[in-house]
């Protein structure tokens, strides 16, 4: 961000997402190296310690029952993930609106910053007993896209709202000796400044959307929910299956936290650290 | 003072920051194709003047006229560019369409816009680094850049606050030369700010220095060094003479200023 690159010109940085991806693995590669290492640890541990499959099974047995079970895995994940990317989009929706709105009228946020801040410190999700029942009742997908929103709301307030009053100064005096109205220093200054910040609170909501939606089921969903899986494969012992499904959690988190992220860095081709 | 139309009448201007007075009684003319500097040291409120006449701070009291109207109405017709010390370049915007801001708010066509920043780069000697981000420029690239954008629209004024004190003495000499050519140019009568002396006499018709603790007008002197001034200007005799004028006048400013507590510690 910053103006001082007082050496030489730098090249323009070319190419679109297959040169992002192709860096992308050479970069990757030693993060993949330890995830085989603890895989292989854990399978190796398990196997040496004649572990209780109950306590922990092994890599090998839930990725056998992930197998087995794939459909019905896939379509309980996916149930989730609609309820999830829901919320997501709901919560931080509704956020990025609020956003222009405290920005915009200063005294507003002022006084409703402080809110935001100490509700984004609040464990929200331990109100999931108590929405499942305000949102037309817990099997409902609209009481986890409730939590799930309500999850995602206050990240995504308080980043793109910080972002969008960290304009530098002499930014907006350019624009005032340009003459120009609010909406003209919104669209051509404080949006674009806020859109880095504003990235870093959805990549925080992407993860929680995913938390807020299984952990909602936990406390009553429906049948072919992968949080009410993992609760009742659970109950009965069938732990290979139950770990299967914190496995498809996981991937389709991980989905959309990665969805975000190549978004983030296809609007942001201008901000030196993500176009390199 | 020149003769012709006044671009810039600034009349009993003072400017109080709380109990601080940053400006106090200032009077200044400034006639069409003048290129004026505002010299003094810090604190002696040269950019809140530049400011004033900008309209981006109310003076507390006086006039001030810009091209026959009043600052705020020459402010919103768009009359001035303006380019301050950092280059203040929107980083999410390419070099070209940072030239181009000023005439997009000016709800220019595209085809004239494109064809007006390639005249610009042109002019700045920056042709070929249109899709360039401005990070990847060096500083004396982008405050050429900064200028360009200020020139992009033809404004009849152009106030610079020392648009050249964050770069290098060479960097700095280049873009003297440049910022000359560019006036002689574009016809535009430029305000200056700056700290430099031998900028200030090398570029200017008239040196207007200031002296601090309240803000005031020292003295005026004019600069009747040949134009167009060349490489060979900064070495003329008369060039140092008038250094030499300024640096006394700066002085002058700042040994009144010195004097005055030990004048009131005596009375004391």
């Amino acid at each position: 961000m910053s103006s001082t690159a007082p050496v030489a010109v730098q090249p323009v940085p070319r190419g679109g997402l297959g040169r992002l991806v192709g860096r992308r693995v050479v970069d990757w590669l030693p993060a993949l190296v330890v995830f085989v290492a603890i895989i292989a640890l854990w399978q190796g541990l398990i196997v040496w310690t004649h572990a209780q499959q109950f306590l922990l099974p092994k890599p090998t047995s839930i990725g056998s029952a992930f197998w087995t079970y794939r459909h019905e895995l896939w379509s309980a994940g996916w149930y989730t993930f609609q309820e999830a990317l829901g919320g997501f989009v709901l919560g931080s929706g509704i956020a990025i609106l609020v956003a222009l709105v405290l920005a915009r009228w200063r005294p507003l946020g002022t006084a409703l910053l402080p809110y935001a801040v100490a509700a984004n410190a609040i464990p929200i999700i331990a109100f999931a007993p108590i929405t499942n029942q305000w949102f037309g009742g817990g099997l409902t997908k609209s009481s986890k896209i409730a939590i799930a929103a309500v999850l995602c709301f206050f990240p995504v307030l308080v980043n793109t709202l910080r972002g969008l009053t960290s304009v530098r100064p002499q930014d907006l005096e350019l624009m005032r000796s340009y003459a120009a109205g609010n909406i003209e220093v919104f669209r051509r200054v404080r949006i674009p400044t806020a859109l880095p910040f504003m990235f870093t609170g959805l990549k925080v909501a992407s993860v929680l959307a995913m938390i807020g939606a299984v952990v909602g089921e936990y406390f009553g969903g429906a049948l072919n929910a992968i949080g009410v899986l993992i609760l009742s494969r659970s109950r009965v012992f069938q732990f290979n299956e139950a770990w299967a499904g914190v496995l498809v959690v996981c991937l389709f988190g991980l989905a959309l936290y990665i969805a975000v992220a190549i978004v983030e860095r296809l609007t942001l081709r201008w901000v030196p650290s993500t176009s390199e | 003072m020149t003769d012709g139309a006044k671009v810039v009448e600034i009349g009993g201007v003072s400017k109080q920051f709380g109990q601080t007075t940053a400006l106090e009684g200032i009077d200044l003319e400034i006639g069409e194709r003048e290129f004026v500097s505002l010299i003094g040291p810090s604190g002696c409120g040269k950019s809140t003047l530049l400011r004033i006449i900008g309209d981006l701070i109310d003076p507390s009291s006086g006039t001030v006229v810009v091209n026959g109207k009043s600052a705020r109405q020459a402010r919103r017709d768009r009359d001035y560019g303006i380019v301050f010390q950092d280059p203040v370049l929107y980083d999410w915007r390419t070099v070209a369409k940072n030239v181009a801001l000023p005439l997009e708010m000016a709800r220019w066509s595209r085809q004239k816009r494109n064809k007006r920043v390639q005249e610009m780069l042109e002019l700045v000697e920056l042709q070929g680094f249109e899709s360039h981000r401005p990070w990847q420029l060096s500083g004396g690239m982008q405050q050429r850049v900064s200028i360009a954008r200020a020139l992009s629209f033809d404004p009849a004024l152009l106030l610079m606050d020392e648009p050249f004190g964050a770069l290098d003495e060479m960097t700095r000499e280049r873009l003297n030369m440049e910022l000359l050519k560019i006036w002689e140019a574009s016809g535009s009568t430029i305000v200056f700010v700056t700290h430099s002396i031998a900028e200030a006499v090398f570029l200017s018709t008239r040196v207007v220095v200031m002296s601090p603790r309240p803000g005031r007008i020292s003295e005026v002197i004019p600069v009747d060094l040949p134009q167009p001034r060349t490489a060979t200007t900064r070495e003329e005799p008369h060039f140092f003479e008038l250094v030499t004028r300024v640096r006394e006048a700066l002085h002058l400013g700042q040994d009144l200023e010195r004097a005055a507590p030990a004048a009131q510690e005596a009375t004391a």
